[in-house]
């Protein structure tokens, strides 16, 4: 009785949901000093004394980390401000060396675009307000009586991307992370690995009846992975309503969650707006895209995952599922691109690709940009498979050959020949198998023959294991038939 | 060398010690030797540090460029020449204390772009130069090492913010020093000291590795005894530097041998920015420029009046501006990566308070509460914006009065160095006493102040010479050329 | 207008300066007189001029994404008041995020 009536409650209210996501560009060195961004390495290893803030030193920004940011807002759909400047944003703490953060206020490279995500059967479009440059703050490791600081991430490039408030529940949030996180892996702007905190996002959640103004906004910080962001939208949503139901006022303040224990805490209440005093950064000259240079960028923007999605469904006849799979990466994508392009069949080419492919990649740890083998190889071993030349376990092996390095650079067909892996479709060569077997297994043949039809495959794998794999499996199953028929 | 042969050769200005390094006639280890000796007898307090350490320091240094002179291969005029920079320019391995107990034990690892063209230009670097704290002041009275004295009388201040500079170069201390100038802080103290003192181009010199003022107007210049000096150091710092952004890519020409004098004055047309004339420069110090636009006439040049319409509001914008822009340089010193910490604090927060509390002195803080207080509590637009425009609105100003004139004169500062000890009521009148230097930051065109009269009581004045944007040749010519008028009036 | 003692208190807690109450008096008296002077530029008539960040050159000055060798870590610590041979040190904080 009670949990109705709370589900009842709970549908009066509507959540109003922005996301101010942060990525960690994937540039090689920093967005203002040539130290390199490697995740890891020994604390304060990858800092200088311009990402350490000492005196006299200055900062220089990195071409690319401009170029990734027009990038992420081409393919969010936002405008390129022909004109942008960098803002010093100033707070005291011990992770920001130089007692400001290089970020942008009134001018960021970005604005006004958007994303369509997943929502329920539908999709949904959500606004992007901007997106921006600025630089990451250090790192804190907190001991018993005092606290550490590494820079190495100080000063690495990222982008803030701020959504307008357009979602509305947990699986909004879900979807649109979900979405960005690959728009940002196909652009190459980001490298997102949640776990490192490449990609981390801030929630803002309000809730209001409907027909009612907007109510008290909570901010939860740092999220730093799909389904915390996710839990935390819920648990905050109802603790929200829980506070409303039951009379209570919500303030406005800072929260954090504990993905660990599933819930949230106050970490400050704001009573008042922060005082950043913020200033154009003096020593970085204007941010000027031109529309050529927008054109150029514009020119490296790959297709984006849901036009891939689409593509393989219609043109290739996939299904939703496997369209969906292939597309998770865009190495991989690109690798069944070139493969199916090229004129092999498309389902084959799929198969090999998140079966053998995939596998082989986990096994050996190699991001798939990696594979150790392009398109055309994986064309001429799905076209193999498909002409029925090798069988589909001869094609697993092959995929095997390829990722060892002995067989670097050697075409799937060298590799059939090399190991003799050549599917054997000569039809008296196999009848004369085939008769051999039933001989040689009188009982199972019998069985068949008294209606036991399974029976069939043990003769099958007989024929297989006496060919060393290397029998047509379709046409020894038609030749046994022909042999057992009574 | 006997006591009169010591002080003829150090009084020798850089290109008349450069004549005689090249003839062989004397040597840099005589030279820096003889100067080392002089900043241990010095009561002007000019330098805050020595480079005589273990490793050989000046010395050392002076030895390698006299064996380089021997072989025949030396890296030019500034070759064995010994010099000083104030204590803002980070050198490797050197303290730079921007005499500030923030940084009194502060050794960088890198060092300026300017001291590393210097260094390469053969120059000997004698030690470090006082200053103001973190460069705010204009009288080298605020550093924790205490006040530099004016060598010309030594109860009266040196000027600053590099007055250790100006005093180094008039007490023949130095062959030429390098100071930088946000707001007047070379040309002010160069007018007080008697010497030579100029601001280039903003980009001209780069800004990499000397401790930031106002970022936005930081310029590194050189202080010397002549025009022609000032051109050879000007030569050795100028240029294009990757690791500056503002840095500028134009060609950098021969400023020495380029240089020319009085007789351009025929082609000059020169203005004199009325509002720089008015009542708030001593008589003394307006006449005494009046007495110098009639010899320019008589020389040859188009005098006139002219006027800067926004003049007025030059002062307060660059106070505005050079405040928020120095508070926010001034934010790195947490006591947490490098600099002064505090003892006995609780708290990270307290550690903070105690640590800048204590590290900072009255007009640092001053500046950095003024910058705070610009920028905060809803006041950016009615402050900071607004002084922006008016910077836009100057640097128009100075854009049309280049139409019409190729050089602006007007007293490099509106009074003479005034008492040590002096103790300005209102701070702001002290800010004024910087009105005839700062408009050259807020517009980043190249000025000079050059020597021309004295007050009643011997102290110095100089004049400053302002050009448009790069052409910092322009106003080495004229103030060469004022020069030549100067000695025609001393001899006849 | 005066700025009074709380509005320097409430700046120097920005500012993180730690100021005694004399200091504060002072900063207070002192303040308001610059903010007399500066109060000139408030009244300029600045309609349609665009504010001015930098005097000379207005265009993207870039680096090349291309690594460079950081700095050896002792040096890097060398001047800091605190460290433990890999890291800075400071009296404990709370995480912020």
């Amino acid at each position: 009785m009670a949990e109705a009536n709370t589900a009842a409650a709970a549908s009066e209210y509507k959540a109003v949901i922005g996301l101010e996501v942060h990525a960690e560009l994937a540039t090689d060195s920093k967005i203002y000093c040539g130290c390199s961004t490697t995740f890891g390495g020994e604390e304060n290893s990858h800092v200088c004394p311009g990402c350490l803030g000492m005196p006299g030193t200055l900062p220089l920004l990195n071409r690319k980390a401009v170029e990734y940011c027009v990038k992420a807002g081409l393919a969010l759909n936002c405008k390129i401000n022909p004109f942008s400047r960098q803002d010093r944003k100033h707070y005291f703490y011990p992770d920001l060396p130089k007692g400001f953060q290089v970020s942008q206020l009134d001018l960021p490279v970005c604005q006004n675009g958007w994303l369509e995500i997943k929502s329920g059967d539908g999709v949904k479009r959500v606004g992007i307000n901007r997106i921006h440059i600025e630089e990451d703050a250090g790192k804190l490791i907190h001991g018993a009586a005092d606290t550490k600081i590494d820079c190495n991430r100080g000063a690495t490039g990222l982008i803030e991307i701020v959504s307008e408030p357009d979602m509305s529940s947990p699986e909004d949030v879900y979807a649109y992370m979900e979405a960005l996180r690959e728009i940002l892996l196909y652009t190459g702007v980001s490298n997102c690995k949640m776990e490192e905190g490449s990609l981390r996002c801030d929630i803002n959640i309000s809730i209001h009846k409907d027909g009612e103004p907007y109510g008290v906004r909570t901010e939860m910080k740092n999220l730093n992975s799909l389904s915390a962001a996710k839990a935390a939208t819920a648990y905050e949503i109802k603790r929200q309503e829980k506070v409303l139901r039951e009379g209570g006022v919500l303030f406005q303040a800072t929260l954090r969650w504990d993905d660990d224990k599933g819930l949230n805490y106050v970490m400050r209440v704001k009573e008042h707006a922060d005082e950043y005093y913020y200033f154009p950064e003096p020593d970085i000259m204007p941010i000027v895209v031109t529309p050529e240079e927008i054109r150029l960028i514009r020119d490296t923007l790959p297709e984006m995952p849901k036009a891939r999605r689409e593509r393989y469904r219609e043109r290739y006849g996939l299904s939703e599922y496997d369209a969906g799979i292939l597309t998770v990466n865009k190495a991989l994508s690109d690798l069944f691109d070139q493969a199916a392009g090229a004129g092999a069949p498309a389902k084959t080419c799929a198969n090999l690709i998140m079966g053998d492919v995939a596998r082989l990649l986990g096994e050996k740890g190699l991001p798939p940009e990696q594979a150790p083998f392009d398109g055309s190889a994986l064309a001429e071993l799905a076209n193999l498979v498909g002409e029925g030349a090798i069988s589909s376990s001869a094609a697993s092996k092959v995929t095997e050959m390829l990722f060892e390095p002995v067989y670097a650079g050697k075409s799937p067909k060298a590799i059939v020949e090399e190991m003799d892996l050549g599917q054997v479709s000569d039809e008296s060569a196999l009848r004369e198998m085939c008769r051999q077997v039933v001989a040689d297994n009188p009982k199972i043949a019998a069985d068949y023959r008294g209606g036991k039809k399974q029976a069939i495959s043990a003769l099958v794998g007989q024929v297989m294991k006496a060919s060393q794999g290397k029998a047509n499996p379709g046409m020894v199953n038609r030749l046994l038939q022909e042999l057992l028929q009574p | 060398m006997n006591e009169t042969q010591k002080q003829e050769l150090a009084s020798l200005s850089l290109a008349g010690v450069a004549a005689l390094l090249e003839k062989r006639e004397v040597s840099s280890g005589e030279v820096t030797g003889l100067m080392l000796e002089r900043i241990r007898e010095s009561k002007n307090n000019a330098y805050i540090c020595v480079n005589d350490g273990e490793d050989g320091g000046a010395l050392k240094a002076a030895a390698e460029a006299d064996s380089r002179r021997r072989e025949g291969k030396s890296l030019g005029p500034l070759d064995g020449v010994p010099m000083a920079l104030k204590d803002d320019f980070c050198i490797r391995g050197m303290k730079t204390t921007c005499a500030s107990r923030t940084l009194e034990n502060f050794i960088p690892p890198y060092t300026a772009t300017v001291a590393e063209k210097l260094e390469s230009a053969g120059a000997i670097l004698l030690g470090k130069l006082n200053m103001d704290e973190f460069s705010a002041g204009n009288a080298t009275d605020t550093s924790i090492f205490g006040a530099t004295r004016n060598p010309r009388k030594p109860e009266h201040v040196a000027g600053g913010s590099s007055g250790g500079s100006a005093a180094a170069v008039a007490e023949d201390t130095a062959y030429f020093a390098i100071g930088t100038d946000a707001g007047g802080a070379v040309r002010q103290p160069a007018a007080f000291c008697g010497v030579v003192g100029m601001k280039p181009t903003y980009g001209r010199v780069s800004r990499y590795g000397f401790v930031h003022y106002a970022s936005s107007f930081d310029q590194a210049g050189p202080l010397s005894k002549t025009v022609e000096d000032c051109a050879l150091a000007l030569s050795a710092i100028a240029g294009f530097d990757p690791r500056d952004a503002c840095s500028l890519h134009d060609p950098v020409p021969d400023y020495h041998a380029g240089l020319r004098g009085a007789e351009e004055f025929k082609s000059f047309r020169i203005g004199i920015p009325k509002e720089y004339m008015g009542s708030q420069i001593r008589d003394d110090v307006r006449q005494n420029l009046t007495e110098l636009a009639a010899r320019l006439q008589d020389a040859g040049a188009l005098v006139e009046e002219c006027s800067l319409p926004n003049a007025k509001y030059a002062s307060s914008a660059h106070y505005v501006i050079s405040s928020a822009e120095f508070n926010s340089n001034m934010a790195r010193y947490d006591g947490v990566k490098f600099g002064y910490r505090a003892k006995g604090y609780e708290s990270y927060e307290d550690m903070l308070l105690r640590t800048r509390g204590e590290g900072f002195g009255d007009e640092v803080k001053r500046r950095i509460l003024f910058g705070i207080y610009s920028l905060s509590g809803g006041r950016f637009n009615d402050y900071y914006l607004q002084a922006q425009k008016a910077r836009t609105m100057i640097i128009e100003d100075y854009r049309q009065a280049f139409c019409r004139y190729d050089l602006l004169l007007t007293p490099a500062a509106p009074v003479t160095a005034w008492p040590l000890g002096t103790a300005f009521p209102d701070p702001a009148q002290a800010y004024m006493m910087d009105m005839c230097a700062v408009p050259a930051n807020l517009a980043g065109i190249p000025a000079i102040s050059v020597p021309w009269g004295a007050d009643k009581a011997g102290l110095p004045m100089g004049v400053q010479v302002m050009a448009p944007a790069l052409c910092d040749d322009l106003v080495l010519h004229a103030a060469r050329g004022i020069e030549e008028l100067r000695e025609v009036r001393a001899h006849g | 207008m005066a700025i009074t003692k709380d509005t320097i208190r409430q700046i120097a807690g920005l500012a993180k300066i730690g100021l005694t109450d004399e200091e504060a008096e002072r900063f207070a008296r002192d303040l308001s007189k610059i903010d007399t002077f500066v109060g000139q530029v408030a009244k300029l008539e600045t309609e349609g001029v665009a504010p001015a960040t930098h005097s000379v050159q207005m265009k993207s000055v870039y680096r090349d994404d291309v690594m460079i060798p950081s700095l050896p870590r002792e040096e890097l610590l060398a001047n800091a008041p605190e460290h433990d041979g890999s890291g800075f040190l400071t009296p404990k904080v709370l995480d912020e995020g």
